[in-house]
């Protein structure tokens, strides 16, 4: 019983993940850019759900407020900033990003403070339901699994089947030959820019609700959706999808799990501390292991 | 001689001068506090020193220096909490005693910061460009994961000690004696990297930097050359860890977060990246910033942030860069 709950909220967690890396990886194989403002981008949407269901009332209207703002962030940031460093070298990348990830967190604590804020569930989502087995779970994280859920089909649809996801995956092969076709390059890195930020943004809305909304809540997830991209492999969505799982699984089981498997072995209190060192160290012990058998990523085209 | 006298090296030396003189002239002028920024501009550019011979001059892009810097700071901090609890740190397979004299704390935390970028290094370098960059971060996080959940010494509240370790014949409590440890270290880390820049090893780094394939042609082998690399900039760095620990009285796991990993970079960058003192210069820039844009606006990370975007859009060579009016390993 306890598995089953825990093998849902690994669940949970990893379609989370999914949406922050699927924007990450987007980016990465499209533009060939490491964009470290991606966490700013999550907590802007986050932010923007809060502010406006606060205002509001409607819970909904934050989620659609979440992924308009995030996207004309992700937007305005490409345009004044992230198109003049395609061309620069990674360095320059991690830098100017780095220096956005200042600007938008004090910008954020200037205009909400530093104190965390809540978001309250409308009762459509909040509880827990039943499920087979007569497990309680809360609704809510069940409806976080189906979002994620549907963003990755839609994602799918969107690059195997639209018109615009031809032209990202011609992107990723050949950049100058579809200019020479007569694509808008600009346009279209814009688009996939606040494509990505709108995701990021959407997943900083719903943690926001579970957890709370506060400057700097983009940066571990960041972290995390790095882990995820190396694993799954740099510009793979299925990669993304995948790895976000494995890591989302192997983190929620892991400090769910190895305490207790260690006092097996040896004697409760120290099998509870090292345990819990351990399961903190388990995804990045993973990524470690990915790098070893396979250096490009599990999905990764290019070495 | 020309190589001596060219406009770098009189840089270079003016800037190391002119850390010296402020630290002297606040000691004079008994600023006590003013000493102890200048320590801590000593220390941080020692960090970007270390940083800057994997970054500037190999051309590997880690963001998971503050590993090594962490991993100096809590080898200080263990070792300083056992000796004033006279507890052994490990008994087995043989027996480790704490330790307050900084010159048995010094090879310990370098020996652990290179022991930890040897392993790190290993396993990143099998990457390059963006993956390179990623998994170093992430390594980096593991340990501020590691650190946060292990209680036994401090977990998320950090770990302190109360008195400052010792030096024969100095009283290490005395800013400006300090202040003298750190140049020193400071001195000899920039008198090694000039001297191992230079060297047949050097420049068998800084080729393989230039064009990998073509360094791989003449008989070089990248991955040694980078890991070794590698390994001296984190024991640097570890040692800059160690200095921190001491000057604070304090480690906790903020200088194992990604945030020292950017902060360091930024010293290397806003001076600039591949000059012996471009680190030095940064660092002192970004303490100075610190100040005088904290006393401005409590957001004082934003201008920061402005002031990055600006040197990296506008002026790639760092702020040396603009002096010498040349660009990026020019």
């Amino acid at each position: 019983m306890l598995l089953a709950e825990q093998a849902l909220n690994g669940l949970q967690y990893g379609m989370m993940l999914f949406l922050m890396a699927a924007g990450l990886t987007l980016v990465f194989g499209v533009m060939g850019l490491i964009n470290l403002a991606h966490g700013s981008l999550y907590m802007t949407g986050a932010f923007a759900c809060a502010a406006v269901a606060a205002a509001t009332g409607s819970f909904w209207l934050g989620l659609v407020a979440s992924l308009a703002a995030a996207a004309a962030a992700g937007a305005l940031v490409e345009v004044a900033v992230i198109r003049r460093l395609y061309a620069r070298d990674h360095l320059d990348q991690v830098l100017a990003t780095f220096a956005l990830i200042l600007i938008f967190s004090e910008g954020a604590r200037w205009l909400f403070g530093s104190f965390p804020l809540y978001l309250k569930l409308p009762p459509s989502l909040s509880g827990a339901v039943v499920l087979p087995g007569g497990l309680h779970y809360p609704l809510f994280r069940l409806v976080i699994i189906g979002f994620g859920a549907a963003v990755a089909v839609g994602l799918w649809w969107l690059i195997t089947r639209t018109r615009l996801g031809i032209r990202i995956r011609a992107g990723e092969a050949d950049r100058e030959m579809i200019g020479a076709l007569g694509v808008d390059i600009a346009r279209l890195y814009t688009i996939v820019f606040a494509l990505g930020a709108a995701l990021a943004g959407f997943a900083g809305a719903l943690v926001g609700s579970i957890q709370s909304v506060q400057v700097g809540m983009g940066e571990p997830v960041l972290i995390l959706a790095f882990v995820v991209v190396v694993i799954g492999g740099i510009g793979s969505i299925k990669g993304a999808f995948v790895g976000a799982l494995l890591v989302g699984m192997t983190d929620t089981l892991g400090k769910a799990l190895l305490p207790g498997l260690l006092s097996q072995v040896v004697e409760a209190s120290s099998a509870k501390t090292v345990g819990a060192s351990l399961a903190s160290v388990l995804i990045y012990v993973l990524m470690a292991v990915v790098l070893i058998m396979r250096p490009q990523g599990l999905f990764g085209a290019r070495g | 001689m020309g190589e001596l006298l060219n406009r770098d090296a009189i840089i270079n030396l003016v800037i190391f001068a002119l850390l010296v003189a402020v630290a002297l002239g606040a000691h004079l002028a008994g600023d006590g506090f003013t000493v102890t920024l200048a320590t801590k501009a000593a220390i941080f550019g020692l960090a970007g020193v270390g940083l800057n011979l994997a970054l500037g001059y190999g051309g590997l892009i880690s963001f998971g220096h503050a590993a090594f810097f962490g991993i100096g700071g809590y080898v200080t901090g263990i070792l300083a909490s056992h000796a004033s609890s006279g507890m052994p740190v490990v008994t087995l397979p043989f027996t480790i005693m704490g330790s307050n004299e900084m010159l048995g704390i010094w090879p310990v935390a370098m020996l652990a910061g290179g022991v930890a970028a040897l392993a790190i290094g290993a396993l990143s370098l099998r990457t390059s460009g963006v993956y390179f960059i990623m998994v170093t971060l992430a390594f980096a996080q593991m340990l501020y994961y590691f650190a946060i959940s292990w209680s036994r010494y401090g977990g998320e509240d950090g770990l302190s000690f109360y008195v400052r370790n010792t030096f024969p014949g100095l009283n290490t409590f005395a800013p400006i004696q300090y202040f003298a440890i750190c140049a020193v270290l400071l001195a000899l880390a920039l008198v090694f990297t000039a001297v191992v820049t230079q060297s047949r090893f050097g420049l068998a780094l800084q080729a393989a930097r230039q064009n990998s394939q073509r360094a791989v042609a003449v008989g070089i082998r990248p991955y040694a050359i980078r890991l070794t690399a590698f390994v001296l900039s984190g024991m640097i760095v570890g040692l800059a860890g160690s200095l921190y620990a001491d000057l604070n009285r304090f480690v906790s796991p903020a200088m194992l977060s990604w945030h020292m990993s950017g902060e360091i970079m930024v010293f290397v960058i806003l001076g600039g990246v591949g000059r012996l003192c471009g680190p030095v210069a940064g660092a002192a820039i970004y303490i100075l910033l610190e100040h005088v844009l904290g006393g401005i606006s409590d957001y004082w990370q934003a201008l920061l942030g402005l002031l990055l975007l600006g040197i990296v859009l506008f002026a790639p060579g760092g702020l040396i860069g603009i002096v010498t009016r040349r660009g990026r390993h020019a």
